[in-house]
């Protein structure tokens, strides 16, 4: 019994989800640190010298021992990683070479930018791949669970990169359907003002229609692609969540009583399926995040994933470093998200805590 | 030799260990053979081996040095070059043909160095438990709390970019969920009567976990593996596409697709051609990995 349960079961008065949650913060911190802790070990295996990084190649010896003294190198291992672990609490992520600006600065700018598409993608994935997997379970077996079945492999086993490659090819090239890479046309671009950093709800607040449509034909493809991919696992999970369901007593119960077919499975079936398949889809939004970084470069979508890829391509380790640590605690928040939801959603665990 | 008929290996009493293990590999492949999609996955992996083994006989060019540069440049598809050229004139049929190579390279790299850290991290957690357990489970939590593309983007970027560097950090990356389900399995291995005797005879701890522990858990992250083996191909082209995988003039299909994005307009058979090739073979990896998957797992069979 960890000490969290003991002092849990003497007091008697707090919830029992108060514990849970209680260990999944300590979880989340143990786990953040040791985020912290990869990406300073990364940092400095790096053949790189940070010094010459900073101060460039024509300092004096003077100037070179200065910032390497300002850096913390001449100190232990252990003490340099406080002074990153301090750093980066006080919201310093160091400079960025590319864009001479701070990076937590230029990871503000960009993010909105991530968030907006993958939120695009997850509402894709869901308000599809939920029915198709109910679909699928209902006719177990048949055609469409086969279809299905192969779509969601397809979408598995495509590189994104290259299906985003192709889709501009025939739908922007060739088809002029959506608009190209960009978020909207430089038509727009300094007309709308910037709100929370998403074009769709800016222009939408500042009343732009015109710019909203053109912002939406802008996110479509990608979008679209993004959500195919997390389409693929999660009309499989609601499949396999749906079948457990599908086959429970009350099921039978409910068909006895001469309930509607579409009343069970929306109603009843669906409805405890719901509680995983909640988990699922926070799990999804955040592996969206790494197919965002394929997909934003091939589109040249502002965000994250290309901020990230630019500065892998000149070699900038504080904007390499600073995006994959707020890419990992995004991710590691997902998760915990996850986790309360489940507690939150379903009374089971939320009683036995 | 009459020892390996049908009746042999489908015998309910198997009269050695041997057998019963053969047999139940019989039947697996039977349970197996019977799901279409998994033959169809079976046959693109076998096509890719016989690729990669028979390149120089295939390919009817040098996938590196180039025609000439004044005619033969971007050519579409065609007899003479079946999936085109590309701007430095080369045979793209013969470039993916030996990049079947660099692929299956990658794969079975990965799958050599994931798959023992992975099961030596599992076992050792699931045995010794307490302390050694939380440790290294924590360890392994924090591995899993990056996106694993995002990750391996920081550890080349670290290493510099190169094939060998996508490897490892592709391998530093994938181990975790292996470490995961081998500790899951020794848990209940742990405390089986058979370890309990051979402990009792003096085995030292190494022994039983190398000898009697890693053996039993080793079907079950084999099988894992293969169901991964779709996604490490993905995330190699992925680095590949980026400029962090293999560099050119190296046929490896993700930076093929890279080198063709500047033509796609007019030249759209620069990028797809690879593209398909990554395409089909993932495709192979996961319907093989699906069939698997519904043969071992009885409670997905039902």
């Amino acid at each position: 019994m960890t000490a969290v349960e003991e002092t849990e079961g003497r007091n008697g008065a707090l919830p029992p989800w108060v514990g849970r949650l209680g260990r999944l913060l300590v979880t989340l911190v143990i786990t953040l640190v040791g985020l912290l802790f990869v990406t300073f070990l990364i940092g400095r295996v790096v053949p790189i010298d940070p010094v010459l990084a900073a101060v460039g190649d024509r300092a004096s010896e003077s100037t070179y021992h200065k910032v390497y003294l300002e850096l913390g190198l001449d100190k232990p291992l252990w003490e340099q990683f406080l002074i990153y672990v301090n750093n980066v609490l006080h919201g310093n992520l160091g400079e960025s070479v590319l864009t001479n600006r701070p990076v937590l600065d230029d990871i503000a700018d960009t993010f909105p930018a991530t968030l907006e598409l993958s939120t695009f993608a997850i509402l894709i994935g869901t308000c599809v791949g939920v029915p198709l997997g109910v679909w699928a379970a209902v006719r177990q077996g048949r055609l469409v669970d086969q279809i299905v079945r192969v779509l969601g492999l397809v979408g598995y086993s495509a590189p994104i990169f290259w299906l985003g490659l192709t889709g501009l090819l025939v739908f922007y090239a060739r088809l002029g359907w959506v608009a190209g890479p960009g978020r909207i046309d430089i038509a727009y671009q300094y007309d709308v003002e910037r709100i929370t950093g998403m074009m769709l709800v800016d222009t939408l607040l500042q009343g732009q229609w015109d710019a909203f449509w053109n912002a939406l034909s802008h996110i479509l493809l990608p979008g679209t692609l993004l959500g195919y991919y997390s389409l693929a696992y999660i009309s499989r999970m609601t499949r396999s969540f749906m079948l457990a369901e599908l086959g429970q007593e009350y099921i039978i119960t409910a068909r006895v009583k001469g309930v509607r077919e579409s009343r069970i499975i929306w109603r009843h079936a669906l409805r405890n399926a719901a509680v995983p398949l909640v988990t699922v889809i926070a799990l999804s939004y955040g592996n969206l995040l790494q197919g965002a970084v394929l997909t934003e470069t091939v589109f040249a979508w502002p965000g994250l994933g290309m901020y990230l890829t630019n500065s892998l391509g000149s070699a900038d380790m504080n904007a390499v470093l600073g995006a994959t640590l707020v890419i990992g605690a995004v991710f590691v928040a997902l998760n915990l998200l996850s986790d309360v939801l489940y507690t939150v959603l379903d009374p089971r665990v939320r009683r036995r805590g | 030799m009459s020892v390996m008929s049908r009746e042999w290996l489908l015998t309910e009493q198997p009269a050695s260990r041997r057998q019963a293990h053969v047999g139940q590999a019989y039947r697996t492949w039977l349970a197996l053979r019977g799901n279409r999609l998994a033959m169809v996955g079976l046959g693109i992996i076998v096509v890719l081996i016989l690729m990669a083994v028979l390149a120089p006989l295939i390919a009817p060019y040098d996938p590196i040095q180039g025609g000439d540069l004044r005619t033969e440049r971007l050519l579409p598809p065609s007899w003479q070059h079946l999936m085109g050229t590309d701007d430095l004139a080369r045979d793209i049929w013969s470039r993916v043909a030996y990049g079947s190579r660099i692929t299956l390279m990658v794969v079975a790299l990965v799958a050599v160095i994931a798959t023992p850290v992975g099961l030596l991290v599992g076992t050792i957690s699931g045995y010794f438990g307490g302390v050694v357990d939380t440790v290294l489970m924590r360890i392994t939590d924090i591995f899993l709390a990056f996106p694993q593309l995002v990750l391996a983007l920081a550890f080349v970027a670290a290493l510099g970019p190169g094939i060998e560097n996508a490897i490892i950090a592709i391998s530093i990356t994938s181990w975790p969920p292996y470490a995961r389900l081998a500790r899951a399995e020794t848990l209940t291995i742990r405390n089986a009567d058979h370890i309990a005797a051979i402990k009792l005879q003096g085995a030292s701890s190494l022994r039983i976990i190398w000898g009697h522990v890693v053996p039993l858990c080793l079907s079950s992250v084999v099988i894992r593996v293969t169901l991964d083996m779709a996604g490490i191909i993905l995330t190699a082209a992925g680095l590949g596409f980026l400029g962090l995988g293999a560099q050119p003039p190296q046929p490896e299909w993700g930076a093929m697709i890279a080198e063709g994005r500047q033509f796609i307009i007019d030249n759209w058979w620069v990028s797809t051609m690879p593209g398909i090739a990554i395409f089909v073979v993932s495709l192979g990896f996961n319907f093989l990995g699906d069939g698997l998957r519904d043969v071992m797992d009885p409670k997905a069979r039902k």
